[in-house]
C-alpha cells in the first residue's frame, strides 16, 4: 500500500520559492524542505532549520588531528625511539609544527566533506521526490517547496490547498515512504 | 532587458543573455550531447603521444635505476626535484582561485574554478610521481610513512623532507576532496539529464543522490567554506614546507630565509601562467566567452603580473643577499650563477620572468588573448629555468673545488619529464570530456535574475 510522501508546489524562481517557505513555516508547518538547483540564502531560517551543528564536529576533529599529529611525532622523537640529532632536545617541538599543522588540515578536511555527506543522509541512490514529474530538472532550473506528510499540520486537501494560496506553478502530491 | 552583472566593476563576469537553464544546457551539453571539437582530439592525441615518455622512461629507470638520469654527486637532485617543484607549483593556482579568491568573495573566480582544480589535482599526480621514482627503490616508498615496523626505525620527523611527505598527501587529499565536493551537485544535474542508462548510473553514483535539498545546502556551504578557509593556509604550507627542502640546508644559494615567501609567490605565477595557458584555448575551443569573459583573462594576467613582480624581487634579493651576506661561499655561488656554465639558463631566466611579465602592465597585452597565451609559455619556461637554476648552480659547485662537477640532464631525464607533460594533459582532456568543466550551480547565482536577492 502507498502511502503519501507529501505534497510538493512548484515556484517561479527563488525569491517566490523563499517568500513561499517564510509563509508556510509562519503557518506553523514543521516538516518542510526547499529544493533549488543553488543555494538560496536565507533558505536555511526560512524552513525553520535549525543551525547545523557540522562546523562544530569538523572544529572538534581539527583539533583531534592536531593532538594525534603532534602525539604521534612526541610519542616517536621522546619516547619510543628518541635520536639525538644535532644536539637539538628529545621534544624540539617547533619541528614538529609542519606535521602537527597538516595532520590538523587533513582531519579537518576529511571530516567537511564525510560530515556534511553524513548529515545530509548520503549517498541515497533513491528518493521518493524523484518520482515527481518535474523533478528531474531540480538541479537545473525548478525550484520546489516540500510540505511532508510526517508533519503533524499535513491534512492533504486542507495542505494542498494552503500551497495553492502562496502562487505556485503547480502542486503535485508524491507517494512513497521516507 | 537584463543589465550586466558587476557592471560596476568593468566588464561582465558572465554573459547578460544567460540564464540557469541556459547555462545547464551549456556546459552539460558539453559532455553529454555534442561532438567533441576537433580541438579535444588533437589535445588528447598530443597528450598520449608524450605519455609514452613515461611508458619508455618509467620501465627503464626501474631496470636499471636512476643511475640512468643524469645525476651524479654532487648534483643528486636534477631534473627530479625541479620537476617536482614546477608541478606541484602550478598546482597552486587552482587552489588560489577555489579558496582565496572564494574567501575574498571575488565572484569572476567561479566559471575558472572548477577546471584550475582540476590542474590542480592533475599537477600534484605529476609532481607526486618525481620523488617516488626519485627514491631509487619505489617499491619501498612506503618507508616515507610513519608505520609500526620490525626495523624499529621511524621517518625523521625533524626533517622537512618528511614534512615534505605530510604536506603534499595532505594537499593531494583535501584538493581532490574539494574539486569533488564542488562537483557533486553538478554531478546530480548530470545524473538528470544523461540520455543513456549508463551514464545516468555512473553520474547517478558519483553525485551521491544529490537533490538540491535546501537543508543539504546549508551543510554544503558550511563544508565549503571550512574547506576554503583551510585550504587557503594550507596552499601557503605547501609551497613554504617544499621550499624548507632547500632553506633549511646550509648549501649556499639555498639556506635563505627569503625561501617562503619567493616560493609561494612563484607557485602561484607559475600556476596563473598555465591556467591562462589551459583557459584562453578551452575558451576559444569550446565557445565559453559568456562564461570566461575577457574579464577573466585581464584578471588573471594581472594577478600574474603581481606575482611576478614580487618574483622578481625575490631575485634581486637573492643578488643582494649573496653580496651582502660577507660570505664568500655566496659570492662566488652568485658570480658562478651569472657567468658559470649555467649562465645561459640564468639570464633567460630572468628574461621570461622579470622583463617578459612586464608587458602585462598594458591593458592591450592583457586582453589580447594571443599574445597572453605566448607570455604564459615564457612564464612556464621561466618558471621551469627557475627551479633549474635554483636546484643547479647551488649544488654543482658548493664548498670544496674537488667536489665539484657538472650536471647535464639525460634522453632518461627529458622522457619522463615529458612523460608528466603527456600525462597531465591526457587527464586534463578527459576531464574537459566526462566532467563538466564550469561549475554550472555556481554560475546560477551570477546570473543577473539571482543577483537581486543579495
Amino acid at each position: 500500500m502507498s502511502t503519501a510522501y507529501g505534497l510538493v508546489a512548484e515556484f517561479e524562481d527563488d525569491h517566490a520559492l523563499l517568500e513561499a517557505a517564510e509563509k508556510t513555516r509562519d503557518a506553523g508547518y514543521k516538516v518542510i524542505d526547499a529544493y533549488s538547483p543553488f543555494p538560496i540564502h536565507g533558505m536555511g531560517d526560512a524552513i525553520g532549520m535549525k543551525r547545523p551543528i557540522l562546523a562544530w564536529v569538523i572544529f572538534g576533529m581539527a583539533l583531534v588531528g592536531m593532538c594525534v599529529g603532534f602525539g604521534l611525532q612526541y610519542w616517536v622523537s621522546v619516547l619510543n625511539n628518541p635520536y639525538n640529532v644535532g644536539g637539538k632536545p628529545m621534544n624540539s617541538w617547533p619541528q614538529f609544527i609542519p606535521i602537527t599543522f597538516e595532520t590538523t588540515i587533513l582531519a579537518a578536511g576529511l571530516t567537511a566533506v564525510i560530515g556534511m555527506l553524513a548529515f545530509n543522509g548520503l549517498p541515497r541512490p533513491f528518493h521518493p521526490l524523484f518520482e515527481h514529474p518535474q523533478f528531474h530538472r531540480v538541479n537545473d532550473d525548478k525550484f520546489f517547496l516540500v510540505i511532508e506528510a510526517k508533519d503533524a499540520q499535513y491534512e492533504s486537501t486542507h495542505t494542498r490547498n494552503f500551497l495553492e494560496g502562496l502562487g505556485p506553478i503547480e502542486v503535485v502530491e508524491v507517494e512513497g515512504e521516507e | 532587458m537584463a543589465t550586466p552583472v558587476h557592471s560596476l566593476h568593468g566588464d561582465p563576469v558572465i554573459g547578460p543573455n544567460q540564464t540557469n537553464a541556459t547555462i545547464t544546457a551549456k556546459i552539460s551539453d558539453i559532455v553529454l550531447k555534442d561532438q567533441p571539437p576537433l580541438f579535444w582530439w588533437c589535445g588528447l592525441g598530443l597528450g598520449i603521444m608524450l605519455l609514452g615518455g613515461l611508458g619508455i622512461g618509467v620501465p627503464m629507470l626501474f631496470y636499471w635505476g636512476v643511475g640512468i638520469w643524469g645525476l651524479n654527486i654532487p648534483v643528486g637532485w636534477g631534473f627530479a626535484i625541479i620537476n617536482f617543484v614546477w608541478w606541484i607549483g602550478i598546482g597552486h593556482a587552482g587552489t588560489l582561485i577555489s579558496a582565496i579568491l572564494h574567501l575574498f568573495r571575488q565572484e569572476w573566480r567561479t566559471s575558472i574554478a572548477r577546471f584550475s582544480e582540476a590542474m590542480t589535482v592533475f599537477a600534484v599526480m605529476c609532481a607526486g610521481l618525481f620523488p617516488l621514482l626519485h627514491v631509487g627503490r619505489p617499491w619501498l616508498a612506503f618507508w616515507l610513512m610513519p608505520y609500526p615496523n620490525t626495523m624499529n626505525v621511524w621517518p625523521q620527523f625533524r626533517s622537512p623532507l618528511v614534512w615534505d611527505v605530510f604536506a603534499v598527501s595532505t594537499y593531494a587529499t583535501i584538493s581532490i576532496l574539494f574539486w569533488y565536493m564542488g562537483l557533486i551537485p553538478d554531478l546530480g544535474a548530470m545524473r538528470d539529464r544523461a540520455p543513456g542508462k549508463i551514464q545516468k548510473l555512473i553520474y547517478g553514483v558519483l553525485s551521491m543522490g544529490w537533490r538540491g535539498s535546501a537543508r543539504h545546502w546549508e551543510r554544503y556551504e558550511i563544508a565549503f567554506l571550512v574547506l576554503a578557509g583551510i585550504s587557503t593556509p594550507l596552499v601557503v604550507s605547501v609551497h613554504t614546507v617544499v621550499s624548507f627542502d632547500f632553506a633549511v640546508s646550509v648549501i649556499p644559494g639555498w639556506h635563505a630565509t627569503l625561501f617562503p615567501p619567493y616560493f609561494v609567490a612563484g607557485a602561484v605565477y607559475s600556476g596563473f601562467a598555465m591556467v591562462l595557458t589551459l583557459a584562453i584555448p578551452v575558451r576559444h575551443f569550446y565557445k565559453l566567452h559568456d562564461f570566461i569573459t575577457i574579464r577573466h583573462i585581464d584578471n588573471m594576467a594581472k594577478i600574474t603580473l603581481a606575482t611576478g613582480l614580487v618574483v622578481f624581487y625575490g631575485y634581486m634579493m637573492e643578488v643582494f643577499f649573496a653580496w651582502y651576506s660577507g660570505n664568500p661561499y655566496e659570492q662566488y655561488m652568485m658570480a658562478n650563477r651569472m657567468s658559470g656554465p649555467y649562465a645561459a639558463q640564468y639570464w633567460a631566466l630572468l628574461f621570461c620572468n622579470g622583463f617578459i611579465p612586464q608587458l602585462l602592465w598594458f591593458r592591450k597585452v592583457r586582453r589580447n588573448v594571443i599574445v597572453l597565451f605566448v607570455i604564459a609559455i615564457i612564464v612556464n619556461v621561466g618558471m621551469w629555468l627557475e627551479r633549474f637554476v635554483i636546484v643547479v648552480t647551488s649544488l654543482h659547485r658548493d664548498f670544496l673545488p674537488s667536489s665539484w662537477d657538472v650536471y647535464s640532464p639525460t634522453i632518461w631525464d627529458w622522457a619522463i619529464y615529458i612523460g608528466t607533460i603527456g600525462q597531465f594533459l591526457l587527464l586534463f582532456f578527459l576531464f574537459l570530456r566526462f566532467v563538466p568543466m564550469i561549475a554550472m550551480f555556481e554560475m546560477k547565482l551570477l546570473t543577473p535574475k539571482s543577483e537581486k536577492t543579495s
